[in-house]
């Protein structure tokens, strides 16, 4: 609790103690013997204890011509219960009035503080290493570009930098949601806002603070309730009509039952006092970006940055979901996918690839180095190029090359070099490149180089036509080949293959184009080359963006690691803070009503419409809260 | 130019009602009163914009004299 609040809970606590006390006196009717005036005083003692802030804000605002200010109308709603002798009722909706607001700002300022825990990413200082060796702890907005700074285990990495002493694993959870730590070591960037699991770490700065991972990302947080929904325009504009036409309502309703003589003045001021106190549309206007708030803090938790409340409230009605493939469904890098030796050959896999990447290794080609890598990988070693010949080593253009080993001839190539016997058959092409081996004149079997699909992806796709996306298409320059293979493997049906990158513009404007059904597309993409169609989109999102700033730039929605799970959790996390602001809205407006009715037939008291009113901004405030929380 | 203050505001309707005046202010491109993170962004030309911010801390106050910016 703040100062503010603590002083609003004592005065509540006084006056509550003097409302009892009165209360009692009153039921024994120790009260009643006294003159009206004297009671009127005995009332207004508590009274201007408890609600002399509203009246002075009252008066400041009725000087400014603000008619429809909530604190006005209060004061006039209970100056009306005065005015017709209900003292103690009076009394008692200054009383439940300050309670409620208590309670509301206590519930926001909570629901603002676990908002901003789950954002405690940003360092706190930094230990600055001097020229001496010396080191002092420093503002991180203090460190400039070259510095040396050192980060001992569990310190969070200030700026955004690369290591130059020391290895260890960094913990980028807070940044990405991802649990695993990451091996870094000298010459690796670091990422701001990661924190250092173990050892010593010098880094040197390559970002000022400001322009570091760590502060972009707290400034897109800050900034996206920046951004408002369409549901929360409506509320607000709502508001600015609901107060008048209440208050008209209330004037009416005092004014006109009384004339036709069908109720005496005491009782239709009391039904337009109830009016009066319900004619504050805080409860609304409150739960609406305070549900998106927790919805996008709920979001980066997960690792996924949403620059907006409105791109968290079309998330929620996506339908159609369009991948880039390079770089999103698969890794953009080629890797020897397969080994196939030739059946009757008698040679096994490592074998073949052990030749292959021999008669590969003085060649530069990106194939000859993917077998080179492959081989690398399996062996922990450079292939061994002892037994080739390398002075008899030429390239075959268009076709592969040949060389000799263990001087008998080699030839790694497609089918135009190698003579691939029509038993066994050519390998399928839409697989990937295939590289044909042939060694003294005997066909040996093939490598398959391809695109890497990246994992998870399959299990991600089924995930989104689970949670209810309707059209899942995928987007590629590749040949129709290629891409049927990989929009098979992960489960797409639908493919536009062949695309230059401003068709795929057009590609995504023509499956916007089909009028607007209330449902949004949204398109994925790493953010390196497809900028244009991540902003054509109804909501773009971009893969793998830690660190990329055009991606965060461009995009509306910002998955931090690789991910591609994230996009049905934030689908989910989108549909439930929408499903949260509705039944507040809905709640809200249903209680005021009712409220509104049983004041106007003269059905329910002042206090409970009070209770009532105040009741539901909490109800509303807590239920906002669920948004906040996982699943 | 654009900048953000802090901003204490109390109620959330105040916020909308301070913002809605902030946005009648002469010179005004654009202005937003946060309720959640109790923020106040305006922007205006770099020229008046001392001038645009002093009646916007004034508009503000007429709407919620307890509203604190800076």
């Amino acid at each position: 609790m703040t100062k503010k609040q603590k002083k609003v809970r004592n005065r509540i606590f006084i006056v509550l103690c003097m409302f009892a006390v009165l209360m009692v006196l009153e039921k024994t009717g120790i009260l009643s013997p006294l003159p009206w005036f004297l009671q009127l005083a005995i009332f207004l003692v508590p009274y201007i204890i408890i609600g002399y802030d509203v009246i002075r804000k009252a008066v400041i605002n009725i000087s400014h011509g603000q008619v429809f200010d909530e604190n006005f109308l209060m004061m006039i709603a209970t100056f009306g219960a005065f005015g017709i002798g209900e003292y103690s009722e009076a009394l008692a909706v200054m009383l439940f009035y300050q309670v409620g607001e208590l309670f509301q700002s206590v519930a926001v300022a909570k629901s603002r503080q676990s908002i901003s825990d789950l954002m405690s990413i940003a360092p706190e200082y930094a230990n600055l290493i001097a020229e001496d060796g010396s080191i002092s702890e420093v503002d991180p907005e203090e460190v400039s570009v070259g510095d040396l700074l050192l980060i001992r285990a569990g310190e969070k990495i200030p700026v955004d930098g690369t290591v130059t002493e020391g290895e260890s694993f960094v913990d980028t959870a807070a940044l990405t949601g991802e649990s695993v730590p990451r091996r870094v070591q000298k010459n690796d960037a670091v990422i701001s806002g990661c924190v250092n699991g173990e050892g010593i770490l010098k880094i040197r700065v390559d970002k000022a603070y400001e322009d570091s991972t760590v502060a972009r990302i707290l400034e897109l947080v800050e900034n996206a309730s920046n951004k408002k929904s369409r549901m929360e325009n409506f509320i607000t504009r709502f508001a600015r009509y609901y107060t008048p036409v209440v208050t008209i309502g209330a004037v009416l309703l005092a004014v006109l039952p009384p004339l036709f003589g069908q109720i005496p003045f005491s009782d239709s001021i009391r039904r337009a006092c109830i009016f009066l106190i319900v004619s504050c549309p805080c409860a609304l206007v409150i739960s609406v970006p305070l549900g998106f708030f927790g919805g996008i803090g709920a979001s980066s938790r997960k690792g996924v940055l949403v620059k907006g409340s409105n791109f968290l409230e079309a998330a929620a009605l996506i339908d159609t979901v369009v991948f880039d493939k390079t770089g999103t469904i698969t890794r953009g890098e080629f890797r020897v996918s397969e080994i196939i030796p030739a059946s009757g050959s008698g040679i096994s896999e490592k074998e073949l690839l052990t030749m292959a990447a021999a008669g590969e290794a003085f060649s530069n080609h990106p194939i000859a180095r993917s077998i080179i890598q492959c081989y690398t990988e399996k062996n922990a070693a450079a292939p061994d190029t002892a037994p080739i010949d390398n002075s008899r080593t030429r390239e075959v253009p268009g076709k592969g090359l040949s060389t000799y080993y263990n001087g008998k001839e080699l030839l790694l190539g497609n089918s135009r070099l190698i003579d691939v016997p029509a038993s066994i058959g050519l390998i399928d092409e839409s697989a990937g490149t295939v590289i044909y081996v042939s060694y003294d004149g005997t066909y040996m079997g093939a490598i398959v180089i391809a695109d890497q699909i990246k994992t998870g992806v399959k299990e991600a796709i089924a995930s989104l036509y689970a949670i209810g996306v309707k059209r899942a298409v995928m987007l590629t320059g590749d040949n129709e080949d290629i891409a049927r293979h990989v929009a098979d493997k992960v489960g797409i049906n639908d493919v536009k293959a062949g695309l230059l990158p401003a068709d795929k513009v057009s590609a995504v404007e023509k499956m916007l184009d089909r009028g607007d059904n209330g449902n949004r597309l949204a398109f994925v993409g790493d953010g390196i080359n497809d900028a244009p169609v991540l902003m054509r989109a109804d909501v773009g999102i971009a893969m793998g963006s830690l660190g990329s700033d055009a991606a965060i730039e461009a995009a509306d929605i910002v998955i931090m690691d690789d991910d591609l799970n994230k996009i049905s959790s934030v689908i989910k996390i989108a549909r439930k803070t929408v499903r949260i602001v509705k039944e507040n809205i809905v709640f809200a407006l249903a209680v005021k009503l009712i409220i509104l009715i049983l004041g106007a037939l003269g059905l329910t008291t002042m206090w409970l419409a009070v209770f009532g009113d105040v009741g539901v901004a909490v109800i509303a405030i807590l239920n906002s809260m669920r948004a906040l929380e996982d699943k | 130019m654009k900048k953000t203050f802090k901003c204490e505001v109390d109620c959330a309707n105040c916020a909308a009602k301070m913002e809605d005046a902030v946005k009648k202010i002469e010179g005004v491109v654009s202005a937003r009163v946060n309720f959640m993170t109790q923020k106040f962004t305006l922007e205006a030309a770099d020229d008046i914009f001392e001038k645009v911010f002093d009646d916007a801390v004034k508009a503000c106050k007429k709407v919620e004299p307890d509203c604190e910016i800076g």
